[in-house]
């Protein structure tokens, strides 16, 4: 993986831990809503391949926001 | 223009509608209650001689020159001091009053040099204008007697002489630096004929507590106090009213120029930020325009590792133009983007913007903001619906109970500290929530009523504590919630659960939670409870979260919308506000408007015939990453230096060195240059043509003293970049500018050069329902309607001491010097701060063997480098301090890649660090800092 694909995944993890609070659903549609809005599509991208590829330490509601994504 | 003199009225206007009417030499006027017959005599029309008044400070009634007669009353009373009564007669000039003024110009003039001539003040001194004005003509006494006149000079000030032979104990100065400084460094020493002023106690200026405000110089009558300038070029002929460039205060200067060459920077008592006050760096550091070290002209090559090439502005912007488009055309329209400062201009900052979303096609654009305050424009856009303070700074004069968070006002902003500081001094309360005890914690006549020494990271349960306090125990404001506020009773039940009590969370943050329940209950029972921040709020990985922390706790004790209240960043650049107003987000058009918003998108598509993306571009650490990453080849970094300024500078520089075109607009050669392709020489502030945006959303004018050094102006450059990549832009001045600015944006919507010149300054949203500007927001509603309560979960940085790295390096910022430093290290502001120091509690130090003034290294586990120590208590054991304003030092190299989860504002205030003992005989700190990768 390289530095900028951790990066992605590391972003979507804080995110998702700063939303947990909310519920998984409700948590999970921020976060998706926040991506969408202030993610450049290439990293919303790198993102959804790194979660296609299975990459280590993904954060559930982050899992759960790409397929919201897609 | 010629130069500039305010009038001034001898004392200070008294507030209050209340007025009295009287007649001075038989002209009635009508003053307000209080007022002194001084002050009412001048705005009479007529001008009672005076030394020791000055309308900025409290009358003194020492020099007994402006005495008077009033009819009714025995003796000659000083007017100074004598409010005004209904009905009062007062005459001015009668024989009595006449004889007793010469009577004592005679005493000070047989003790003062004779002089006038070859004086620096020859022209600007109010002895010499007064011994004209009471016509004296002989003095009796002879100059053989007792006298200072052989009084030792002190020049240790680099910027200013004590000439104490010629002092007339007025005390202006001591006065000045009490009531207008606050620091108390000056004195009378002695008593009768030994009175003299004294810097601390009988040290030099330089030696003692005095922090060259220059509030002295300024007050002082004669050449006692005076800038070296004067004394080196001669009395000023012209003044141009501009804005310092300094930090987000943004004060009001009038410039003093013989010529183009500026002789003295002098606060404009009008300025709405300032009123007349400045700091060392406002007044003083102004050399640094014309520093040697200005590359002026532009200069391209191919590669980073060849030699620079000198050219011609047109060869320059045709190399940036077609490379920027060899780019697009190779790896994409995105793959290019640009960075806006906030030290520019509004109008340069738009064009700049603009450029990118027009001629580039994206909107890969974002600011220097990105790492200081970004997560104040969501927070508080999130909570009030608008990304910006609440008040303005006058303010803080009506707060009960003052709420410091993250921020160092006597070094960061030491202006608004000087406001804050005389409220203090008045009676309001004081809480300071840091991890480190800053000055305003005790210093004269000062003393915080509750220091919360929090650990850093742990702002958001500590204000999660705060509110659990008002919540539980019944403070909030209910009608204030009710009318104007949404979300309250999730909220609450969320702070009311027992985690969140200050008992809970003591062990986490370190607060006692006796302490914490005090200074909750104390900001929450105030009339006025105001909170101030800064960048100790926003750079943490739960920047945002505080934010919208601090606006739940302002709301639910109804702390918004009136005087005296609020939730305000303190902003460290001085165009931080204008640079996000202006659309620098890569997520956001001109005031703060989403870009997918289609018809937000097609006022803009209209204004510029171009369409627009509607997706968000990439902010600067996504551009670090992207460059690695391959997918971003081009910027163009306008007027600030990421290589020293950002965090994990090993990540910038790699990503820096991975792209084929670095374009960088700036005054100087900077760290960033080093990885340049381009270099666009810029403009320094005496140079441009535009407007700044301070802290209070204050829009003021920046006027150019001189042209542009390089002979174009930056939004000029821009435009003909852009024009040259085939997007037509062009202006003649940045008026029109500004003019299209207002057409675009609705809360710039009545702002126009036209209006600024008459007003002085606005504070946006300006438009047909506020005509004149807006101090205050949210008076009657919230700009989203009601205001709404966020639950601010707590969670804990990621960034954690470790056994390797066990102790927490927090970083900041000290009062002479400025950022990175580009611009007050050329200036005689290295006196005070030379090099970066690390400061550490004595209990770490001596665990370590480190004495004062070691070098010790720095490490992360990013990177290391090596600075000096400097024992202090200022700092609880287990934490750190240093500043970032030295390339050499680079305390950048050892913060990381963490940032704010909702912005992506760097952690700068934590990092998991260790320090240790250089090496013996290293010289490292004069090396370049090591960078791991």
């Amino acid at each position: 993986m390289s530095a900028a694909e951790a990066s992605e995944t590391r972003m979507a993890n804080d995110i998702a831990r700063n939303l947990a609070h909310l519920g998984f659903d409700k948590a999970a549609a921020e976060l998706a809503g926040h991506i969408g809005r202030f993610w450049d599509p290439r990293m919303r991208g790198r993102l959804l391949a790194q979660v296609d590829a299975g990459a280590p330490g993904i954060h559930p509601l982050v899992e759960q926001a790409v397929k919201l994504l897609r | 223009m010629t130069l500039l003199k305010e009038p001034d009225h001898g004392t200070p206007a008294k507030p209050g509608e209340a007025t009295v009417a009287l007649e001075v030499d038989g002209i009635p006027v009508s003053v307000p209650e209080g007022t002194s017959v001084m002050r009412a005599a001048s705005l009479a029309g007529v001008d009672i001689p005076k030394l020791c008044a000055t309308d900025s400070l409290d009358a003194f009634g020492s020099c007994r020159l402006c005495v008077v007669e009033i009819d009714g009353r025995r003796g000659t009373p000083a007017s100074c001091t004598t409010p005004c009564a209904d009905g009062m007669q007062v005459r001015t000039q009668t024989p009595k009053v006449e004889k007793l003024r010469q009577g004592v110009m005679e005493l000070y003039i047989s003790d003062h040099p004779l002089d006038c001539l070859t004086c620096p003040a020859n022209g600007d001194c109010e002895l010499q204008d007064m011994a004209g004005v009471v016509g004296l003509r002989q003095v009796r006494y002879g100059y053989d007697g007792a006298n200072h006149l052989d009084e030792e000079k002190d020049t240790s000030n680099p910027y200013f002489d004590f000439d104490a032979s010629k002092c007339i104990a007025c005390s202006r100065c001591v006065r000045a630096c009490g009531e207008i400084q606050g620091t108390f460094a000056l004195t009378i020493e002695g008593r009768g004929f030994d009175s003299k002023v004294a810097a601390g106690a009988g040290e030099t200026f330089m030696d003692s507590e005095c922090v060259s405000c220059g509030a002295c110089v300024q007050a002082c009558p004669t050449s006692t106090l005076q800038e070296k300038t004067v004394v080196d070029l001669g009395m000023p002929t012209r003044s141009v009213l501009t804005t310092c460039a300094y930090c987000g205060v943004g004060c009001s200067f009038k410039a003093e120029l013989r010529g183009d060459q500026v002789v003295r920077m002098v606060p404009y008592k009008d300025g709405g930020a300032n009123e007349g006050h400045a700091c060392v760096k406002g007044r003083f550091a102004f050399g640094y325009a014309t520093h040697p070290d200005r590359q002026l002209k532009p200069m391209v090559r191919d590669k980073i590792t060849d030699p620079w090439r000198e050219v011609e502005w047109d060869e320059a912007i045709a190399t940036v133009a077609t490379r920027m488009k060899a780019l697009q055309d190779t790896y994409g329209q995105g793959s290019v983007g640009a960075i806006t400062s906030s030290r520019c201009t509004n109008e340069e900052v738009y064009v700049v913007q603009k450029m990118v979303r027009a001629a580039f096609g994206n909107n890969n654009v974002d600011t220097c903001a990105r790492v200081c305050h970004s997560p104040t424009g969501y927070g508080l856009k999130q909570t009030f619906g608008e990304s910006a303070g609440t008040q303005d700074f006058r303010s803080v004069a009506e707060a009960d109970v003052i709420m410091v968070i993250g921020a160092n006002p006597t070094d960061g902003h030491p202006v608004f500290a000087s406001r804050l500081k005389r409220r203090l001094r008045e009676g309001a309360r004081l809480i300071v929530v840091d991890p480190r005890r800053i000055d305003l914690v005790r210093s004269p006549h000062i003393s915080a009523d509750h220091h919360l020494q929090l650990r850093p990271s742990t702002n958001v349960a500590v204000v999660n504590a705060m509110a659990h306090v008002v919540v539980t125990e019944n403070l909030a404001d209910k009608n204030f919630v009710a009318e104007r506020c949404e979300g309250y009773d999730e909220w609450a039940a969320f702070v009311a659960l027992p985690e969140n009590s200050p008992e809970a969370v003591e062990e986490i943050t370190g607060v006692p939670a006796g302490e914490l329940r005090a200074a909750a209950r104390l900001y929450a029972g105030a009339p006025n409870g105001a909170i101030y921040y800064g960048l100790g709020v926003t750079e943490h990985s739960q920047g945002s979260t505080m934010v919208m922390g601090m606006a739940n706790l302002a709301m639910a004790c109804g702390n918004i919308g009136r005087d005296g209240v609020g939730v305000n960043p303190l902003r460290g650049q001085n165009n931080v506000q204008g640079s996000c107003d202006m659309g620098s987000f890569p997520h956001e058009l001109p005031g703060y408007r989403h870009v997918s918003d289609d018809a937000v998108r097609t006022v803009f598509e209209d204004m510029w015939g171009k369409e627009l993306l509607p997706e968000p571009g990439l902010r600067i650490p996504n551009m670090f990453d992207a460059a690695i990453d391959g997918s971003f080849r081009g910027l163009f970094v306008h007027g600030e230096d990421i290589a020293q300024s950002d965090p994990n500078l090993g990540h910038v520089t790699a990503a820096l060195e991975a792209m084929e075109l670095v374009v960088v607009q700036d005054l100087f050669l900077n760290e960033t240059a080093k990885f340049a392709h381009v270099f666009l020489p810029g403009a320094s502030f005496l140079e441009k043509d535009g407007t700044f945006t301070n802290a209070e959303r204050r829009v003021n004018r920046v006027r150019a003293v001189m042209p542009p050094k390089s002979g174009k102006h930056e939004w000029q450059i821009v435009a003909e970049i852009a024009t040259a990549m085939g997007y037509p832009m062009a202006y003649d001045h940045p008026g029109e500018i500004m003019d299209e600015i207002a057409k675009v944006t609705p809360t710039f919507e009545g702002v126009s050069f036209a209006l600024l010149d008459k007003l002085g300054s606005i504070q946006w949203p300006c438009n047909e329902a506020a005509p004149e500007g807006t101090p205050t927001m949210h008076v009657d509603e919230f700009v989203r309607g009601k205001g709404r309560f966020v639950v601010t979960s707590y969670v804990p940085t990621s960034e954690r001491s470790t056994r390797r790295y066990p102790l927490v390096l927090t970083t900041g910022r000290i009062l002479s010097q400025y950022n990175v430093g580009a611009q007050t290290r050329r200036t005689h502001n290295v006196a005070w701060h030379a090099e970066d120091v690390l400061e550490i509690h004595p209990h770490d130090a001596e665990d370590r063997g480190i004495a004062d003034g070691d070098l010790v290294s720095l490490a992360s586990r990013v990177g290391a480098t090596t600075l000096r120590a400097q024992i202090s208590d200022r700092m609880p054991t287990g934490v750190v301090y240093t500043t970032f304003h030295h390339p050499v030092t680079g305390a950048n190299v050892v913060t990381t890649e963490n940032s704010d989860w909702a912005t992506n504002c760097p952690e700068y205030k934590v990092t998991a660090v260790q320090v240790a003992l250089a090496p013996q005989g290293d010289r490292a700190a004069a090396e370049p800092a090591e960078v791991r990768a």
